[in-house]
């Protein structure tokens, strides 16, 4: 009776994948499962046999895992972030898109939270961070950080679901237990809106600067060492536009896709993908600028370690992937996204994909060759992964596909009671609105 | 006061590498095998760099012998977030390898690249274990380890002197690089002792330390080749 009422809801078909669970689903779920169990046997025999299976080595002792975590984390500022802003800015637009932003967010946390682990030579020490931890090491920032920011962004993120889960849970969605338990007794009524309102406006203030100290302190872990090439001032902002701009970019791409496989088209319109994408382009000529800056610094000084950093960068055994970065995290964004002909969901699918892929190549630049190149006279060393840090690589994306799968299986993807509240609230946004206008002469006059 | 440190004079040494091997075997290196070594992940305490001036056939090699430099004020014992690495009350930089997570955070904070990291489990065939120095603690897999300046040597002369209730004298105390010099071109020391020869050679116009200008102040001070 309760599923046949739920069927004419105006919104049935953001539930309905998690109603009518198909056979494409448990599929997938069952290729992601394998891929990811044979990742995490890779890992076993890297913790079995030692870091010595991975490609480093005595010089560049730092690769992909440290890589793969500053660009996790870096994805991660797409969602709590944006979600945050949009809305303590009161942009109506942000409905439809929030509660995706803000599952990107913990998900690839906790992904790239992980990464540091799988990268210890001691993991089973790793307690000894709470027993001997130095809060001067900027490593103890980076788990203080890093710890803060996935509790607030998560349960910003759980907040907003209440209301949804509460409603799945009165029209008998199973598994009854997990609705029931997870919703709080939330029955609507005006105390509890109340009190759901107060701590979304803290939280949104308070997650804005925890999301800004993340990448900041990231950043740290490099710039707070002298090696050429990564002791910069510029570091820390420069981690964080990076940060936003590769996050946004996820952002798209995770709306694109379920835009086409949930038949989201009604809730996710062009227009949403035109602000966001203009914000992508914004952010791509942020990062040029910063790019720019930290090397015109470097070879305008020219000091002689900084410039054989940076000349290996250039010319050196880097080349393609500088140049591939500036290609995929400048040139290919500002061109599609310049033109309107080329701004389609496509074109903006493709420059989003080049931004993700290019910012991990800037972090694969930031990271290696200042290693490769260290200040003593050492031959330098090529550094090539091995199979178990691709194969760990794979395992975080595979986790992160998996979890959102698992995700939407279960929870609405988008937020259902925001957009009812939107509905309701046409009239006050346009109150609001009238309220930016700049008072005519009889408003005027009656005052 | 002690202020233990080490002069090398680049005139004097030849290039031997006795020191290197003198090295290994005092603190229970493990070989790590030529493949490893070819993949850049040999472990040296005391490493020979190699610094080739000019081109054929005018060519001059300067190997410059390169222990850890227990520098004044340490990049890496800042960085630790364990306290694994550490200036000790000598001044010297020690490892806790039981402490040590194996972050490399060392490192790659270090600006002269003197930690090395053990990639796989140490292996010692059975004919290098009755070998294997007792006063040396042995390395596991996943640790970070460097030069101590034979740290145990120093213990033991310390039990020493207070076991025959005499003061420590300065040369009770020499590693084993300085030992083992043919050339007798490292000398240590205690720069504090006007009168030892590492203060009065530290004093020489030929004196440089490795990238002062880092301000890290090594406490090994190098005497430049004249020629």
């Amino acid at each position: 009776m309760a599923a046949e009422e739920f069927k004419n809801d105006p919104d049935y078909i953001i539930y309905k994948p998690i109603i009518e669970k198909g056979r494409g689903a448990y599929i997938l779920g069952i290729v992601l499962v394998s891929v990811f169990l044979w990742t995490m046997y890779m890992y076993g025999t890297q913790l079995i046999r030692g870091l010595g299976i991975t490609g480093l080595n005595s010089r560049i002792s730092w690769g992909f895992y440290i890589v793969n975590f500053v660009f996790f984390i870096g994805i991660s500022h797409a969602g709590t972030l944006i979600s945050a802003i949009l809305r303590l800015s009161k942009a109506e637009w942000r409905r439809p898109i929030t509660r995706m932003a803000e599952v990107t967010t913990a998900i690839v946390l906790a992904i790239g939270g992980l990464h540091p682990i799988i990268d210890l030579g001691r993991p089973d020490r790793m307690l000894n961070i709470f027993f001997y931890g130095r809060l001067q090491s900027p490593l103890l920032w980076d788990v203080t950080a890093i710890t803060c920011y996935f509790t607030a962004s998560t349960v910003y993120l759980y907040l907003p679901m209440i209301p949804d889960i509460a409603r799945m849970r009165d029209m008998g969605v199973r598994p009854h237990w997990l609705y029931s338990f997870l919703s709080w007794g939330w029955r609507g009524t005006p105390h509890q809106k109340k009190t759901l309102d107060r701590a979304l406006s803290i939280l949104m203030v308070l997650v804005i600067p925890i999301a800004i100290s993340v990448h900041t302190v990231i950043s740290f872990i490099f710039s707070m060492t002298l090696q050429p090439g990564w002791h910069s001032t510029i570091f820390g902002p420069y981690f964080v536009v990076g940060a936003i701009f590769s996050g946004i970019a996820a952002l798209l791409v995770v709306m694109i896709i379920f835009r086409k496989v949930f038949h989201l088209e009604g809730y996710l319109k062009e227009v949403h993908f035109r602000y966001l994408s203009t914000l992508l382009l914004i952010m791509s000529f942020l990062w040029f600028y910063f790019t720019f800056s930290e090397y015109l610094t470097g070879i305008y000084g020219s000091e002689p370690n900084e410039m054989r950093t940076i000349l290996y960068k250039f010319t050196g055994d880097y080349w393609p992937f500088f140049w591939g970065m500036v290609l995929c995290n400048f040139v290919i964004p500002v061109v599609i996204l310049s033109f309107k002909k080329l701004k389609t969901i496509k074109g903006i699918f493709i420059a989003s994909m080049a931004v993700i892929v290019g910012m991990w190549l800037e972090r694969l630049n930031i990271i290696v060759p200042s290693l490769t190149i260290p200040r003593l006279n050492y031959t330098p060393q090529f550094y090539a992964p091995s199979l178990v840090e691709w194969a760990l690589f794979l395992a975080g994306l595979t986790a992160f596909a998996l979890a959102f799968l698992l995700f939407s299986k279960f929870f609405p993807i988008i937020s259902v009671w925001e957009i009812k509240e939107g509905r309701e609230e046409v009239m006050s946004v346009k109150e609001r609105i009238d309220g930016y206008q700049p008072d005519t002469d009889i408003k005027r006059e009656e005052k | 006061m002690f202020n233990w440190g080490m002069v090398i004079d680049l005139n004097k040494c030849t290039g031997c590498g006795a020191c290197v091997s003198a090295c290994r075997s005092e603190n229970n290196i493990p070989n790590v095998g030529p493949e490893e070594s070819r993949a850049a992940r040999a472990i040296f305490w005391m490493d020979l760099l190699e610094v080739v001036e000019g081109e054929f056939p005018d060519v001059k090699v300067q190997y410059i012998p390169r222990p850890c430099f227990h520098c004044e004020k340490p990049p890496c014992t800042k960085v630790c977030p364990v306290r694994a690495t550490y200036k000790n009350d000598e001044g010297l930089v020690a490892q806790i390898y039981h402490r040590c997570i194996g972050c490399r955070y060392c490192m790659v904070a270090c600006p002269y690249s003197v930690k090395s990291f053990n990639w796989y489990e140490p292996e010692r065939p059975p004919e290098f274990r009755q070998t294997c120095n007792p006063d040396v603690s042995l390395r596991m897999k996943g640790v970070v380890e460097k030069c101590t300046f034979c740290n145990h040597r120093l213990q033991k002369a310390k039990d020493r002197a207070r076991f025959e209730s005499v003061e420590l004298q300065e040369n009770d105390y020499q590693p084993a690089c300085v030992e083992a010099c043919p050339a007798s071109a490292i000398i240590f020391g205690n720069f504090e002792d006007k009168k030892h020869a590492v203060y009065r050679l530290g004093k020489s116009n030929r004196a440089f330390k490795m990238q002062e200008d880092l301000g890290t102040e090594p406490k090994v001070i190098y005497l430049a080749r004249e020629d």
